[in-house]
């Protein structure tokens, strides 16, 4: 079991925004979180990565056995996670590569393998360029500044191409793109599939899901899960929309429920 | 952004922000200083030519004293007095946003040779040891570590000499004159004579006439007509004139079509037990020539509870001359407990240029009011000012400009650019920009930031693995990129771990 969440609960600035969330994940899997806006889709991705603000206020997070919640959040991510920002962050003035390059070599360090110097690195990322069909000028830029909304999702994806990690947080990934660059993304996030590889992809919409087709689709509410599902609970959700959780007519969906 | 009166005596086109008030000089404080130099001294002055320093206190004979250890003409020594006289006139400045205890000026000691074998460690096993592990942090070489520890004279370091006098012969060959101060004021009397005091006079501020008064050295550099200089040249290499720095006094000329690019300072922090640091610059720039000068400045700043520190008040100055000349200022200030320093253009001809690219940390207790002043006097004439300002721990960071547009600057331009970086919640950064424009034609941009250096970027380096402190000077490097890429390479590299050092422990 790659990663196992039980009874989670966690707040924000005092609020309770998790309320009891159960999930769990294997290597190879990609699940999907849907729901509707305010309903802790985000904040789940936060408290994975170790946000600071995020306060986990009782239940227990499991990654390959271990106890994540103990771990800094650069600990976190050398131990292989990795989040894909719904907004990813500008640093003006620094360079993309050389961005990249530190985090890869800081992860590397901490797994106890030697650094990569400006040519090995260099290699390493026309290797994934070329997979994932990006262009150069992105490495020559400052990491995210002027950057369009779908250049900022395809260098999270570069990254996360880079980086190799073996649980991948997708946050929002799809939001703001149009349809072309979400196919770009998409086919992105495809290629990196793989067996010790899972991936969690948030969104709100259905879409995104045409693309990066699910192993399993959790339905998340008022800080739980309502209900799980195969790829199709998706479709079915974004026939009848999120308004019929408030109905109640969840019961008349044909799907595993929740408790 | 705030906006406080203009300390610039707004009639006077040399008037630097640096100008301490000129009127009202019967003060407590000039009267007190009246008072030391009518006492005679009392602790059996010593007037052995051959002693190597002077007891605490300043007085005329004090001044005709070092005038006269350094075998100076008569003109200087007037030139001395003179600046001496105006000096008991005047008074500290005290506009500048920064709380300094009163200096007791008579209770340094204006002169002291190089220290002498006795004084020196013996080894680097005496040298503090949280000093030898920032040289180990700067990757500084073993030999140098020595060398500016003070275990070693300059002059008699493992390479130096020869790198010095192989530097020297090459600088002979293009008509370059290299030298300290001294040496200029006896080979060259008529070039330091023509030009002394013509950029900063020793009547400019009060820092400014005590060091006319007192200085002890500093570089003398000339190049020649449409010479341009074959190397960068560093104070490093001057290997005849170390421990001068307390009063120290720089003079560069670049005549027609002459180029050079000056670096001062050195990145790693120097062992240095003076207090008080007032120096001058001058910069003179003929037609088409130009002059790039350099400072990394990481004097100590004091510890972490804000005992001690250098106390570095700077007159720095260039007057562009010529038609068509430019001098471009880059600083990156890590160091000293105050920083008080306005590197300045005068820009005279027509087209000059003048740039300031500056980036100045203050974390702990250091305080820095620090900015520069373009006066635009000849048509055409262009500056830029890029300032970057960091402040960290309790530091106080202060910005203050000035752009002034004289009547004759037809179509002059101006674009400043003053950024502020805020790490953590106890330091605070200010900025003073004065802008004086009397001509309609001028164009003047001024962009202006404050951060709080972004929890969101932090958070971002984090995930991806960095550490919390890799992490901020990432994020800071990039801050300062503007200005480091103005540096030469090397030096940039070494300014960049100067910052990481100078912020370690700012987070967290």
């Amino acid at each position: 079991m790659m990663l196992e969440i039980k009874n989670l609960h966690a707040t924000v600035g005092g609020k309770a925004i998790l309320k009891g969330l159960d999930l769990t994940i294997e290597a190879g899997e990609i699940h999907a979180i849907m729901g509707p806006n305010g309903a802790g889709k985000s904040t789940l991705g936060n408290v994975i990565s170790g946000r600071e603000g995020y306060e986990v206020t009782q239940g227990e997070v499991l990654f390959n056995g271990n106890n994540l919640l103990e771990l800094e959040p650069e600990e976190r991510a050398c131990e292989g996670i990795f989040l894909a920002f719904q907004y990813p962050v500008e640093i003006p003035g620094v360079n993309n590569t050389y961005f990249l390059r530190a985090a890869l070599n800081a992860q590397r360090k901490y797994r106890g393998e030697p650094e990569l110097d400006s040519m090995q690195f260099l290699k390493l990322v026309r290797e994934k360029l070329e997979i994932l069909h990006i262009s150069d000028d992105l490495l020559r830029r400052s990491v995210n500044e002027g950057f369009s909304g779908g250049e900022k999702k395809r260098n999270e994806i570069f990254q996360m191409a880079v980086l190799e990690p073996s649980l991948a947080i997708l946050d929002e990934t799809d939001s703001g793109l149009d349809i072309d660059a979400l196919r770009l993304v998409a086919r992105g996030v495809n290629r990196l599939r793989s067996e010790d590889r899972a991936m969690i992809v948030i969104t709100h919409y259905q879409r995104l899901l045409d693309h990066i087709v699910p192993d399993r689709v959790h339905v998340l509410a008022d800080g739980k899960i309502v209900a799980s599902g195969d790829a199709d609970l998706a479709l079915k959700l974004e026939e009848q929309g999120y308004a019929w959780l408030d109905r109640g007519g969840i019961q008349s969906l044909d799907i595993d429920l929740k408790a | 952004m705030s906006n406080q009166q203009n300390p610039v005596d707004s009639t006077s086109t040399q008037a630097s922000p640096a100008d301490a008030p000129s009127v009202g000089s019967a003060t407590a404080n000039s009267s007190t200083v009246d008072h030391f130099v009518q006492q005679k001294y009392k602790h059996g002055f010593v007037t052995d030519i051959e002693s190597e320093t002077v007891p605490p206190g300043l007085d005329e004979d004090i001044v005709r004293w070092i005038s006269a250890r350094k075998e100076e003409p008569q003109w200087l020594l007037d030139w001395r007095l003179e600046a001496f006289q105006r000096w008991l006139k005047m008074s500290p400045p005290d506009w500048a946003h920064l709380k300094i205890d009163p200096v007791d000026f008579q209770a340094i000691s204006y002169f002291s040779a190089p220290k002498s074998d006795e004084d020196r460690p013996k080894s680097l096993d005496e040298v503090d040891p949280k000093l030898l592990e920032t040289y180990e942090k700067l990757g500084v070489p073993l030999h140098e570590r020595a060398k500016l520890a003070g275990v070693v004279a300059v002059d008699v370091v493992f390479d130096s000499v020869s790198v010095g006098t192989t530097f020297r012969k090459e600088l002979k060959k293009a008509g370059v004159i290299f030298c300290s101060f001294s040496e200029a004021v006896h080979d060259y009397p008529d070039l330091v004579k023509k030009y002394l005091g013509t950029v900063v006079p020793s009547r400019d501020n009060f820092f400014a006439a005590l060091n006319s008064a007192v200085f002890s050295d500093g570089s003398f550099v000339f190049i020649p007509k449409g010479v341009r200089c074959p190397m960068e040249l560093s104070t490093y290499f001057r290997i005849n004139a170390a421990e001068t720095g307390q009063f120290e006094r720089t003079l560069i000329i670049a005549e027609e079509d002459a180029h050079v690019s000056y670096l001062e300072g050195c990145t790693a922090p120097m062992r240095d037990e003076n207090q008080l640091h007032a120096a001058v610059v001058e910069l003179v720039v003929m037609d088409d020539a130009s002059i790039k000068y350099s400072t990394v400045q990481n004097w100590y700043p004091g510890d972490e509870n804000g005992v001690g520190g250098i106390y570095n008040f700077v007159t720095k100055r260039g007057d562009c001359r010529g038609d068509r000349s430019r001098i471009s200022w880059t600083q990156v200030e890590t160091g000293s407990a105050i920083t008080w320093k306005y590197p300045s253009c005068i820009l005279r001809g027509d087209s000059s240029v003048g740039e300031f690219y500056s980036v100045a940390l203050t974390n702990n207790y250091q305080q820095a009011d620090t900015g520069t002043k373009m006066i635009h006097i000849g048509p055409n004439t262009r500056s830029k000012i890029i300032s970057k300002g960091i402040s960290a721990g309790r530091g106080q960071n202060a910005y203050r400009g000035l752009v002034r547009i004289a009547k004759g600057a037809e179509n002059a331009r101006n674009y400043t650019q003053c950024d502020s970086m805020l790490i953590g919640k106890n330091c605070g950064a200010h900025t003073f920009p004065y802008i004086e424009v009397s001509n309609p034609t001028a164009k003047l941009e001024h962009e202006a930031t404050t951060s709080r250096i972004g929890e969101d970027q932090l958070f971002y380096c984090l995930q991806r693995g960095m550490s919390e402190e890799d992490a901020v000077s990432l994020i800071v490097d990039g801050f300062c990129k503007q200005v480091f890429r103005e540096l030469p390479m090397e030096f940039a590299v070494e300014a960049k771990a100067l910052l990481e050092v100078s912020l370690e422990g700012a987070v967290g």
